[in-house]
C-alpha cells in the first residue's frame, strides 16, 4: 500500500506543474485587480474630498455599497448576473473586476485619509504660485500623502493575493482553483493544500518585504 | 494707462465693497481699498478684524461673499458677463493667481521637496520651463535671500527664518506682480524675525508692491507708504505712517496702538 507522502513524491512534478499554472492566474488577477483598484479607488477619492457636492455623494454611495456587499457576492453578480444580460465575461476579465471594483471602494477611503493627512496650507501654497486644483492635488498634495497611504496599501495587496482564491469560485483557474482539482483527482487533500501553503507564501512574503522597503524608502525621500 | 500719469500712479489693485461671511460671522462688512504699482501697504488692527481674511480674498484663497477684486482692472475669482456672474476656470484663476506671490505665516514650504525645487516647482510646472533653467533661477532667488548653501536641505532642517525666506524665494520665482504677506513673522522665535524683515527691506526698495498684514508696527512705519487700520471687518483709518502712528484719529486706533506698542518695547509683560 503506497501512503500519501509516498504517492505524493512521485506525482510532485505533476501536482507542482499544475499548481504553478494557477500560480500565474493568482498573480495576474492579484495584478489586474489591484491595478484597476488604484484607478478607481483614486478617483474615488479625488470625488471624496471634491468641492462639488454632487461628486462627494457619488464617491459616498460608491464607497458604501460596494464596501458592504461581500466580494464573492459581487463576483457572481458579475460573471453569472452580466452573463443573462448578455455581457459574457471570461473567469479571469470577471474576477479582476469584481476585485477591482471592490478594491476600489476600500482604497477610496485609504487615499482619501491620505490626501486629508496633508495640511491645508500645503494646496493653497500651490495654488498661490498657480498651480491649477490637480496640479496641487498631483505635484503637492498625492507625494505627501503616500507616507499615509503606503502602510494601509500594502495590507491591501497582500489581503488581495489571498483573496483571489475566492476566484476558484466562478471558475477562474487560480491556485486554489487548480488545488481543488487536483485533489478530487488524487484525494491528496492534506498534501496539495500544504503546497498551496508554501505557494501563497512565496507570493506573499517578497511582496510584503517589497512593501517595508518602499514605505522606508518614502520615509527617507520625503521627510515631513 | 493713459501717458500723462507716472508708473507709480498706476492702479494694480482695486478692492470694491467686499463682504465675506463665514455661516452667521461677517468678517468683512464692506471693504473699499486701492492700491497703486509699486506701493507698500500694511494692514494692522486687532486679531479678528478680518486683516488676514482680506489678504485671502485678493488672490482668491478665500472667496468673498460679495464685492469684487480687481487685478489690474481684470476680476478675480469670477467672470462678469451679461450681468450674471459665473466662477472663473480653473486655469484662469490659476494664471491670475501665478503673479501673486503670497508669503503665509505658518511658511508652508512643501516637505517633499529641498529648498531649491520649493522655489523651483513653479517655474517648472506652472510655467513650463526646463527644469535646468527653472534650478538656475532659483540659485539666483536663494542666493539673494541668502540661503544658497541650503538648496539641498529639505524644510524639516531649516529653521523657521530660513524657511520663511526659501517661502520668499518661492514666491519671487513666479516674477510676481504683487506680493501679499501675511503675518509672516508672527510664528518666529523673536531673533529670528529680523533677518525675514531684511528680504522684505530690500523687496520692498525694490519696487515690489506689497500688501503686508503685520503686528511689526516698526517694520510697517519703516517700510510702508501708507498704513491700514481695521477693526470689526472695516477699514476704520487709513494714511501715511507718520500720521496713522503719531496722530491717530481714532480711539479704537490709538487704543490698539498703545496695546501692540506696550507688547512690543516691554515683550516680558506679553
Amino acid at each position: 500500500m503506497n501512503g500519501p507522502w509516498v504517492r505524493t513524491a512521485a506525482q510532485f512534478p505533476y501536482l507542482l506543474d499544475t499548481l504553478l499554472l494557477g500560480v500565474k492566474i493568482t498573480i495576474i488577477v492579484t495584478l489586474g485587480g489591484f491595478a484597476l483598484s488604484v484607478v478607481l479607488g483614486l478617483g474615488g477619492a479625488l470625488f471624496r474630498t471634491s468641492r462639488f457636492g454632487v461628486l462627494r455623494a457619488a464617491g459616498t454611495l460608491y464607497v458604501d455599497v460596494f464596501r458592504a456587499v461581500p466580494v464573492l457576492t459581487q463576483l457572481f453578480i458579475i460573471y453569472f448576473g452580466l452573463a443573462e444580460i448578455g455581457v459574457k465575461l471570461s473567469p479571469v476579465p470577471a474576477a479582476i473586476i469584481g476585485f477591482g471594483i471592490n478594491g476600489g471602494a476600500y482604497l477610496t477611503e485609504v487615499f482619501r485619509a491620505g490626501i486629508e493627512a496633508v495640511h491645508r496650507g500645503q494646496t493653497e501654497a500651490a495654488l498661490s504660485i498657480g498651480m491649477t486644483r490637480m496640479q496641487a492635488t498631483r505635484v503637492i498634495v498625492l507625494p505627501q500623502a503616500m507616507r499615509v497611504i503606503l502602510p494601509p496599501l500594502g495590507n491591501f495587496v497582500i489581503g488581495l493575493l489571498k483573496d483571489t482564491s475566492v476566484a476558484s469560485s466562478v471558475a477562474a483557474p487560480e491556485l486554489t482553483f487548480r488545488a481543488h482539482m487536483l485533489v478530487d483527482q488524487t484525494y491528496l487533500s492534506t498534501q496539495i493544500y500544504l503546497m498551496v501553503a508554501v505557494l501563497y507564501l512565496a507570493m506573499s512574503l517578497p511582496l510584503a518585504h517589497l512593501v517595508r522597503r518602499l514605505e522606508r524608502q518614502t520615509a527617507r525621500e520625503r521627510p515631513a | 494707462m493713459s501717458c500723462d500719469r507716472p508708473d507709480s500712479q498706476r492702479e494694480l489693485v482695486r478692492i470694491v465693497d467686499l463682504h465675506k461671511r463665514f455661516g452667521a460671522l461677517e468678517v468683512l462688512k464692506g471693504i473699499d481699498l486701492t492700491i497703486a504699482a509699486g506701493e507698500k501697504v500694511s494692514i494692522i488692527g486687532p486679531s479678528g478684524s478680518g486683516k488676514t481674511t482680506l489678504l485671502r480674498c485678493v488672490n482668491w484663497l478665500e472667496r468673498p461673499s460679495s464685492g469684487q477684486v480687481l487685478i489690474e482692472g481684470q476680476p478675480i475669482g469670477e467672470r462678469h458677463f451679461k450681468g450674471r456672474r459665473t466662477d472663473m476656470r480653473d486655469r484662469e484663476l490659476a494664471r491670475m493667481r501665478a503673479r501673486i506671490g503670497m508669503v503665509f505665516q505658518r511658511f508652508n514650504l512643501f516637505p517633499h521637496l529641498t529648498a531649491l525645487d520649493n522655489v523651483a516647482v513653479g517655474p517648472i510646472k506652472v510655467l513650463r520651463q526646463s527644469a535646468d533653467e527653472a534650478r538656475r533661477q532659483a540659485m539666483a532667488l536663494l542666493e539673494k535671500v541668502g540661503l544658497a548653501h541650503k538648496r539641498d536641505v529639505y524644510p524639516e532642517m531649516l529653521s523657521g527664518g530660513q524657511q520663511q525666506r526659501v517661502a520668499i524665494a518661492r514666491a519671487l520665482a513666479m516674477r510676481p506682480i504683487l506680493m501679499l504677506f501675511d503675518e509672516p513673522t508672527s510664528s518666529l522665535d523673536p531673533e529670528l524675525v529680523g533677518e525675514v524683515l531684511t528680504v522684505m527691506r530690500q523687496l520692498a526698495v525694490e519696487g515690489m508692491t506689497m500688501i503686508i498684514v503685520s503686528h511689526e508696527m516698526q517694520f510697517a512705519e519703516d517700510v510702508s507708504d501708507r498704513v491700514v487700520f481695521m477693526d470689526d471687518g472695516r477699514i476704520l483709518e487709513q494714511g501715511p505712517p507718520k500720521s496713522i502712528f503719531r496722530a491717530p484719529s481714532h480711539a479704537r486706533t490709538r487704543e490698539f496702538l498703545r496695546a501692540v506698542i506696550e507688547r512690543q518695547v516691554f515683550p516680558a509683560t506679553a
